[in-house]
């Protein structure tokens, strides 16, 4: 005990908070290894990494979210164990996380007040005071806002600084941003770092979780770097820089790279368009974003989590509508009302999350037949021709167990990504949609989906893959658009291309 | 090979097997139970003349049971079923000549005429019903229950209170002709018996033939499964989701309008407020013969034993010593017990689907 604190006093100021040889694990995996981090007062700490690599489960140990880890926490030298999250904000921590947990129906200061409104001596809620209270505390932020107006009605980056303001109300002293500009404008994005300069002049202290290396080295005043669930490194922001962040980040120069971590783009301009978007915008996630689809190319779009990738493939499949841009299918424009229509035409879609196209409690054949019923017979129902087509794709992708009437939900979840994939494989589509074809699954059935996409790019099928994870991207795509807040970033396609580029653009 | 498939897992199988029938077995049981247990308790119950009352007194039920079925298997509901009944039925005396006694403003037009324009109106009710759920985006249970009002509106407007007796003849016959009947013998007397039946048990039979056709032989028919049992995932793989919703709720208005129509030459009046006990009744057979009230399953098989336990019920009450007040209660304690079998089931399919 002793001996820790004389460590501190030889060197800078105690800090604020500090974690030592925590680890976590969730099942058998691994999240985190023995990792230490420092916060100190009145400073704002970047924390970078890729997706998995630790610093969302580091941040919600501190928050009280994860209650059950190995190592130990202190609090201004104070050894903590935190129960819940109010337990962490009785601690003076707060956390923001990006889904805002706003109440959109109800005014700015409703949900400042939320949960414990001020009470007039008769115990009715107290309006007048919670009105004046929340627009001082709002000013406090520097900004101007009616505390009357409705959630709902504010943009996105001033409901984020609402909520914000709601987590120093409670008292927060450490206050956690996780992903806080992924929505925001760049005079949005301005706004915040004002607010939080203003923050920090106050002395308190910030995490700022993100993606967004600019903005990370931008506002932070140190940084820490995960990969892998372990520390990379923590550092000074001013002796760091993009490429040396990424480096840290994909562990480049420590060892040769992996599959998926580098590729050779192969894109191929005499290719025939098939699908041409051009300045597509759906008033949200989209802004004038184009991209151009050829025959037997796999074209990868990349970006982080919330860039516009789900809004896209869910447009392009006539699931949502656009509001402004033109899509041209053989370049004849098209505009599909339903998704019914776009399958009509040719386009396929296997979306992230396999539920959202599975039947899990109907028998395999009939998952599979669903997209295909109107071409076996436009009337009646064939069920020996819908299995026998189902044996087909099973002895195809090797799905197993190879049988067509056990119920879906009974097969592993790799298997059930085949059978996503197998629905639009009897007739071959013009048009092949995958959102995040390999997410969550095991080597086995990753490689069995690699190598059934790049077979249907071979036969000619135009395929656009969006993910948020680089290796799947540089594993399939020909050609790659990184995706950054709804408009293209970058475009690859021909040439060498690594990981560090694709963390760089986007 | 097929045996050493299911071999292996035997015990697991049953188990399973059990979860997935709950559904159909309940309701079955329930049937029987309530056959026996009115056999003992009453003579006049278990004769061939009342088990012929008990299915003639259920033909309107079931040609709107059938439609309905449609409905509840895509997860959706039709509170206005009953009143869309009443306001086709009124529609197609309204234009038919009644004798002077009825002082209402008709439009009398020829038979075939009337009945055109009665199934008109009845596609239009649903025709609303489809463009406020699909188009506009309303919950079927709000947007039935505006139509509910809507379809009684009308039927007000047109019977201003009044009774109307007259019908065309197409629609006098079937609801209330004889198709055919059956001879039995002689009796004692020395007369002839016969069981006549009526076409409205024809009609019946025939919408829940042509109704289970299309959903167990038919592409449409696998739609409506699909959509009801995961509507999302029936969307991404190209099915035309609201298409499917909207048309099972004009399937469902018109099958309401064709009960109303037979309803009316079957009671021999036409008026307000005929029919409000069809709508409960209706809901209550679908439900009661296990068709998920989640949608994705169920089907016509499971409606017809809903209808028999409910007409079972309301025909055996009134053949036992019992208050007759009562007998509201019972029926909705039956209601209550059938209910908790089907959202009980559905939670057993889940736990088991989860354990795969």
């Amino acid at each position: 005990m002793i001996a820790d604190q004389t460590q501190h006093a030889s060197g800078g100021p105690e800090p604020l908070l500090e974690l030592s040889n925590v680890s976590k694990h969730f099942g058998g995996v691994m999240a985190l290894q023995n990792v230490d981090f420092t916060l100190l007062p009145g400073e704002i700490h970047g924390l970078v990494g890729e997706n998995g690599a630790g610093k969302s489960t580091t941040m919600k140990i501190i928050a009280g979210v994860h209650t059950d880890f190995d190592g130990s926490m202190r609090i201004k030298g104070r050894e903590v164990r935190l129960r819940s999250a109010g337990d962490a904000l009785a601690n003076s921590i707060g956390m923001v996380h990006q889904e805002l947990s706003i109440v959109p129906d109800l005014t700015v200061a409703e949900n400042v007040f939320l949960g414990n409104q001020p009470l007039t001596t008769i115990g009715t809620v107290d309006w007048g005071r919670m009105n004046r209270d929340a627009k001082k505390l709002i000013a406090s932020l520097g900004l101007d806002i009616d505390p009357t107006t409705t959630m709902g009605a504010l943009p996105v980056g001033l409901q984020q600084l609402v909520e914000l303001s709601r987590v120093l109300f409670s008292g927060a002293q450490i206050i956690i941003l996780d992903e806080p500009t992924s929505a925001l404008s760049p005079p949005e994005v301005r706004q915040l770092f004002e607010v939080l300069r203003r923050l920090r002049a106050e002395g308190r202290s910030i995490v700022f979780i993100s993606h967004f290396l600019d903005d990370v080295l931008e506002i932070s005043d140190r940084v820490t770097v995960f990969r892998n669930g372990k520390k990379v490194i923590t550092e000074d922001t001013r002796s760091l820089t993009k490429d040396s962040v990424i480096a840290h980040m994909i562990g480049r120069g420590s060892k040769g790279m992996h599959m998926g971590e580098e590729a050779e783009l192969r894109g191929d301009d005499a290719k025939p368009v098939v699908l041409s978007v051009q300045g597509v915008s759906d008033g949200r996630n989209l802004r004038d974003f184009s991209i151009e689809l050829r025959a037997g190319e796999i074209t990868g779009v990349y970006g982080f989590m919330g860039s516009g990738q789900i809004e896209l493939a869910r447009a392009l499949f006539g699931k949502v509508s656009l509001r402004r841009g033109s899509v041209r299918l053989d370049g004849k424009p098209v505009r599909f009302r339903s998704t019914a229509a776009a399958r009509a035409k040719g386009i396929a879609f296997v979306p992230e999350n396999r539920r959202m196209m599975l039947f899990r409690q109907e028998p395999v054949y009939k998952n599979v037949s669903i997209s295909i019923l109107d071409r076996i017979h436009r009337l009646w129902l064939k069920p020996r021709a819908e299995k026998r087509i189902t044996e087909g794709h099973i002895k195809d992708l090797q799905i197993r167990p190879p049988r067509t009437a056990i119920p879906l939900g009974s097969l592993s979840g790799g298997n059930q990504q085949k059978v996503a994939l197998a629905k639009w494989l009897t007739h071959l589509p013009r048009v092949l949609i995958l959102s995040e074809p390999t997410r969550g699954m095991d080597v086995g059935a990753k490689e069995d989906v690699i190598r059934i996409v790049r077979s249907l790019r071979d036969r000619g099928v135009a395929i656009l893959v969006l993910s948020t994870e680089p290796e799947t991207i540089l594993t399939l795509a020909d050609r790659v658009t990184v995706i950054r807040k709804g408009t293209v970033a970058r475009e690859f396609s021909t040439g060498h291309i690594e990981k560090a580029d694709l963390l760089a653009a986007a | 090979m097929t045996t050493a498939d299911t071999a292996a897992p035997r015990s697991f199988s049953l188990k399973r097997f059990l979860a997935d029938q709950l559904r159909n077995i309940a309701p079955v049981f329930t049937l029987v139970a309530l056959v026996v247990f009115f056999s003992f308790a009453s003579n006049s119950f278990l004769t061939l003349d009342n088990m012929l009352n008990i299915i003639r007194q259920l033909s309107i039920t079931g040609i709107i049971a059938v439609g309905l079925t449609y409905v509840i298997l895509t997860a959706e509901i039709d509170l206005s079923v009953a009143a869309v009944a009443n306001a086709v039925g009124i529609t197609v005396a309204y234009f038919t000549i009644q004798p002077d006694y009825v002082n209402i403003a008709n439009i009398p037009l020829p038979g075939w005429i009337a009945i055109i324009l009665a199934l008109a109106s009845a596609f239009a009710f649903g025709l609303v019903t489809a463009g406020g759920m699909t188009i506009i985006g309303i919950p079927s249970f709000i947007m039935t229950l505006a139509m509910m009002q809507i379809a009684n509106g009308v039927s007000a407007l047109l019977i201003r209170g009044q009774i109307a007796y007259q019908y065309p003849d197409l629609i006098t016959t079937l609801g209330s002709g004889t198709a055919f009947t059956i001879p039995l013998g002689i009796d004692a007397a020395g007369k002839a018996m016969f069981i006549p039946i009526g076409w409205p048990i024809i009609v019946c039979i025939v919408f829940l033939l042509v109704g289970h056709l299309v959903l167990t032989y038919t592409r449409y028919g696998r739609y409506i499964y699909m959509v009801g049992g995961n509507r999302e995932a029936a969307e991404y793989s190209g099915v035309n989701v609201k298409f499917i919703i909207g048309s099972v709720m004009v399937i469902c208005a018109m099958c309401s309008g064709i009960a109303g129509m037979l309803g009316v030459a079957y009671f021999g009046s036409a008026q307000q407020n005929q029919f409000d006990t069809f709508l409960l009744d209706a809901i209550a057979a679908v439900v009661v013969g296990g068709t998920s009230l989640f949608g994705g399953r169920g089907g016509i098989g499971n409606t017809i034993i809903g209808l028999l336990v409910l007409g079972v019920v309301n025909n055996g009450l009134d053949h036992i010593q019992i208050d007759s007040f009562l007998k509201i209660l019972i029926r909705g304690l039956i209601l209550l017990a059938a209910l908790i079998i089907n959202v009980y089931a559905q939670v057993l399919k889940e736990k088991q689907s989860d354990l795969d």
